[in-house]
């Protein structure tokens, strides 16, 4: 089974100046998905076909007739980002350019849910592309309804404050590491140099890449904007969103550890979605978190120590 | 060469001298065998193609999108269910200006399970902006969806290249297959003008508001109108190449008859002889098939059926609510001519029940003996 090797960022590491989102996209203020975006591109270069479905970012991106990605750009119907992108890849490699990086970006609707069979079939095919599932939690261009992705007890408007969603958040990283496709990783705007070299190690390898990026969104969680990247961190902090890598399904590794560790109350008491929790209902969070991380730890066994301190 | 073939080989021989370079294709019967000959062409390197072994027919399609938008010559197939799980793609790949041929062996839809041959499945994809070519024999299979990227390429839309399940996709006939490079003659390589390209950055497919959607719309239209022509034109120029042309109607035989008989599909080959029959013992009577049904070639619809005083529709199909589909189409195609014959509509051979000369003949014997239909839809052969 081949192994990859772990891109370390030079000291001093700066990110690539070109910018390849440009100015003028539709995204709101403190949008994570926007700027995970601009810094996914950053690592993989001007070579790269985007494949966006239907998601917060087919309006983002802007209408007919403007772009604002500077490489090419398909809109695809919203259970296809994993079958449109395979039919991509396959077109590349017949006319011989594998040298171009094929991205499907989809929101966690296009991928933990109505788009699941298409990514599964991609991934069990190992098709050669990143599959990207910026992971706001929850149907957030149409108005925060709930998804497969929104975390328990959350508030969206098909879960309301009084019957707040019931079930757990789909483990998705858990169903695209069974595929044992090469590479599947975790990844937040919040930490911005582990989200770039994991774009640069999924470029260099071949095959399906998953990676899931915790993407804050201030008016479907009701936070305010400035508070993205805080939340992004905090979610981190508090082992709600692990950083973490899989590679062939087997080997998990654990990319950050957090410089603290902080109560899930801290992450979740910024969030008008969690404003009716009650004291009791945080805490039995907490321990579903702290068990997954057990858990967590048990897989990465003795990866986790390989972590890197990234503050 | 000349071989004993089926007309899911013949498909497949099609897709093979067009030389398409990306597959994505999904297993169901009636349709199975063209993917398995397929795979076997690409596994042995006949055919050097990327064949995408997908999950679902959704997925073929979405994946033909894919590579179609890339620059790649795409191929599909499917039947019946398959067809319809597709139905979003069918639109999408319309609407993006997609020149993917797909092969459809007619199947009706379910419930319950059949997988006999009916209209239902392509005709329901009418209005989703694919061309539709409706084939009578395997020859004429295999002339189709090597004309069919002809045709697609020069105008940007898709096609359908539909045979009948069972009478053509499992019964053999002698095919005569073209040699590769007279077909490459014909046919060259793919040439988009617009693609995904990272040397000419371009967005495809982005949220277009009411101020551009209408030109959008009417230019899918234009190139239906101007697919006519093009169409008339690969025709044409396939017959002088290859010998063989098949017109987008033809009417069987040309001369002046007071009734004809239209139908599409193998029903054709079978009302063939039976006008034989007919016009041996001196009846006015002809056939017309429609081989091209969309774009609907009305200009040759109306000529074709001028001067005739009655036509009888054959309908392999039916459109609850109303009636046999061909039937309402030719009906409009009529409708701004001065003289309008009468218009008798017969629906057979639902679900794959024989179309035998039997059938044909009830059909001309009520047409003949009538001078109104007694019902809108005469459905043939009903059990009451």
């Amino acid at each position: 089974m081949e192994t990859y090797p772990r891109p370390r960022l030079e000291p001093n590491y700066r990110l690539p100046e070109e910018e390849l989102l440009k100015p003028g996209h539709m995204a709101c203020p403190g949008c994570g998905a926007s700027l995970a975006m601009r810094l996914a591109l950053k690592a993989l270069g001007k070579n790269t076909i985007v494949v966006i479905p239907a998601c917060c970012w087919s309006i983002i991106a802007g209408p007919f007739p403007y772009s604002s990605l500077d490489v090419p750009l398909y809109h695809t119907a919203f259970e296809t980002a994993g079958s449109l992108s395979s039919g991509i890849a396959a077109a590349l490699k017949v006319l011989g350019r594998e040298d171009v990086t094929v991205m499907a970006w989809a929101g966690d609707g296009g991928t933990f849910d109505i788009g699941l069979q298409a990514l599964s079939g991609a991934a069990e095919r190992n098709d050669n592309f990143i599959y990207v599932c910026y992971d706001n939690e929850a149907y957030m261009n149409t108005g925060i309804q709930r998804s497969s992705a929104t975390p328990w007890l959350a508030w969206t408007t098909t879960t309301p404050a009084d019957k707040p969603k019931e079930e757990p958040k789909k483990d998705i990283i858990a169903i695209m590491a069974a595929h044992r496709i090469p590479y599947v990783a975790t990844a937040t705007v919040g930490y911005p140099d582990d989200l770039e070299m994991k774009f640069r190690k999924a470029k260099a390898i071949k095959g399906t890449r998953f990676i899931h990026i915790f993407s804050p969104c201030p008016p479907g969680w009701r936070t305010e904007s400035k508070d993205s990247i805080k939340l992004a961190r905090l979610a981190v902090q508090s082992k709600v969103f692990p950083l973490l890598e899989v590679e062939h399904g087997e080997r998990w590794r654990i990319t950050v550890w957090p410089e603290k560790f902080v109560p899930v109350r801290e992450y979740l008491k910024l969030q008008g979605r969690f404003r009716h929790l009650t004291d009791e209902q945080i805490e039995i969070i907490q321990r579903n978190v702290d068990q997954a991380w057990e858990k967590l730890l048990k897989l990465a066994g003795e990866n986790v120590r390989e972590s890197s301190p990234c503050a | 060469m000349k071989k004993v073939i089926t007309g899911n080989r013949a498909v497949a021989y099609g897709a093979k001298l067009s030389r398409v370079q990306v597959i994505a294709a999904y297993p169901i019967t009636p349709q199975t065998t063209i993917i398995e000959y397929l795979a076997d062409l690409c596994a042995s390197g006949e055919l050097k193609a990327e064949f995408i072994k997908v999950e679902s027919e959704h997925s073929a399609l979405a994946a033909c999108v894919g590579a179609s938008v890339t620059g790649a010559r795409t191929f599909t197939a499917t039947s019946g269910q398959g067809l319809l799980l597709m139905h979003e793609i069918i639109h999408w790949a319309a609407g993006a200006r997609l020149p993917v041929v797909m092969a459809v062996v007619n199947r009706a839809i379910a419930p319950g399970w059949n997988i006999w041959t009916e209209q239902n499945d392509t005709l329901s994809q009418r209005d989703t902006g694919w061309m539709q070519f409706y084939t009578e024999s395997n020859q004429e299979v295999l002339d189709t969806v090597i004309q069919a990227y002809k045709v697609a390429e020069r105008v940007s839309l898709p096609a359908m290249v539909i045979l009948d399940a069972f009478v053509l996709s499992h019964t053999s006939e002698i095919v005569d297959i073209p040699p590769q490079e007279m077909v490459d003659e014909y046919l060259p390589p793919y040439q988009p003008q617009y693609k995904l390209d990272v040397d000419d950055p371009k967005a495809f497919g982005g949220l277009v508001y009411p101020a551009d959607w209408t030109e959008l719309r009417y230019k899918i239209q234009q190139a239906h109108q101007q697919a006519i022509e093009v169409a008339r034109e690969a025709d044409r120029e396939y017959g002088e190449l290859f010998g063989r042309s098949y017109g987008l109607v033809e009417k069987y035989p040309q001369d002046e008859a007071e009734v004809i008989l239209v139908t599409s599909g193998t029903v054709t080959s079978t009302a063939r002889d039976v006008i034989d029959h007919w016009r041996a013992r001196g009846q006015k009577v002809s056939l017309l098939k429609v081989r091209l049904f969309r774009p609907f070639p009305v200009e040759d619809l109306r000529r074709a059926l001028e001067g005739a005083e009655k036509v009888a529709v054959i309908d392999r199909n039916f459109s609850f609510g109303h009636g046999g589909i061909f039937a309402q189409e030719i009906k409009s195609a009529l409708y701004m001519n001065s003289h309008r014959p009468t218009l008798f509509s017969f629906i057979a051979g639902l679900g794959g029940r024989d179309i035998t000369p039997a059938t044909v003949e009830k059909v001309l014997n009520y047409t003949v003996s009538r001078d109104r239909p007694e019902e809108e839809a005469i459905w043939i052969d009903l059990k009451k």
